[in-house]
């Protein structure tokens, strides 16, 4: 492929400048949310709500994802599928029980009756 | 044989990946990337367990500074911009716009890396450390030194690999070899960009 031959593959979308201040205008978002009475459970939810869309953003359009074959995007995706799983994997330890040490579990089975 | 003549001789790829036609090093670059973030996403997990099972985990937002973090992620997503305007400059074949955004790529990876410095330095003087942290749990400094430190040595190589693609640039005699270099380079620095969201989302903000 040449430049030119490039040059004809021109993307038809958004231009790069308008995904910029997508960007710029999500990044303001995320800092009037963290500063927004609400709870953190919808503060946190909004939190990655944002950042998945300036993720998303990044990859469909400067990464040229959007423009690429399905399978460059499944290898893409493949990531965010093992992330998903990972955070199965994980959620006993996400459900809120605070790590206690070896001292401290001594003492408490001390303190039992 | 120069390395430049190597790069654009016709034996370097023999066939086109059903993939990415235009190269293999961009199909590598991708599988690269894909394995990075499950790394990247490897370690976020973790820190939102260790978190999550921690009593006295101090609120990063309270105590880490926003408005210098938020402004290096304004600093990346231009270096992003920038790094696609010279992609652009040289699918026209304009060489000399080409390396100046590229530069301008390089210098905003390099005033990020300037900031992160400084922020360490003075998270360290508050008395944040890698084995101490002054406001509760100690894995709090442990795991921001590990993640933001491990996002700093992508910015680190990315600056080196966009650097090393500026100086070939004006060795390399035809565009379609400057544009595929460029395009694949230009994947691993949005890639910095994509991660550093994430990282500036729940390291800082959550």
């Amino acid at each position: 492929m040449t430049a030119t031959e490039a040059n004809t593959h021109d993307h038809h979308g958004p231009s790069y400048m308008a995904i910029f201040w997508w960007l710029a205008v999500l990044t303001v978002l995320e800092l009037i949310v963290i500063y927004t009475p609400m709870s953190k459970v919808a503060i946190g939810i909004l939190l990655i709500a944002l950042a998945s869309s300036k993720a998303t953003l990044v990859a469909m359009y400067f990464m040229h994802l959007k423009f690429e074959t399905r399978t460059l995007g499944y290898i893409a995706l493949t990531p965010a599928v093992i992330g998903a799983l990972l955070v199965f994997v994980l959620l006993p330890d996400l459900r809120g029980s605070a790590h206690k040490t070896a001292d401290e579990k001594k003492v408490e089975t001390a303190a039992e009756p | 044989m120069n390395q430049a003549a190597t790069l654009e001789h016709p034996a370097v790829e023999r066939a086109e990946s059903p993939l990415t036609p235009e190269s293999w090093g961009k199909l590598g670059m991708w599988i690269f990337l894909a394995g990075d973030a499950v790394g990247f996403g490897v370690l976020l997990a973790s820190y939102g367990a260790l978190r999550a099972g921690s009593a006295d985990w101090p609120n990063p937002a309270h105590y880490l500074g926003i408005s210098l973090t938020a402004f290096m992620t304004f600093l990346l997503i231009c270096s992003s911009v920038t790094m696609v305007k010279a992609l652009e400059a040289l699918r026209r074949e304009e060489l000399g716009r080409a390396q100046m955004f590229l530069g301008l790529t390089i210098l905003g990876g390099a005033l990020f890396l300037g900031m992160q410095a400084y922020e360490w330095t003075h998270n360290i003087h508050r008395g944040l450390l890698v084995f101490g942290n002054p406001w509760g749990a100690t894995l709090f400094g442990t795991s921001f030194y590990v993640i933001t430190g491990f996002h700093g040595l992508h910015v680190t190589g990315g600056v080196i690999y966009l650097s090393t693609i500026l100086a070939l640039l004006a060795r390399l005699k035809s565009f379609e070899r400057r544009y595929m270099i460029t395009e694949i380079g230009g994947l691993y620095w949005h890639f910095v960009d994509l991660v550093w969201i994430m990282v500036f989302t729940f390291m800082y903000l959550l």
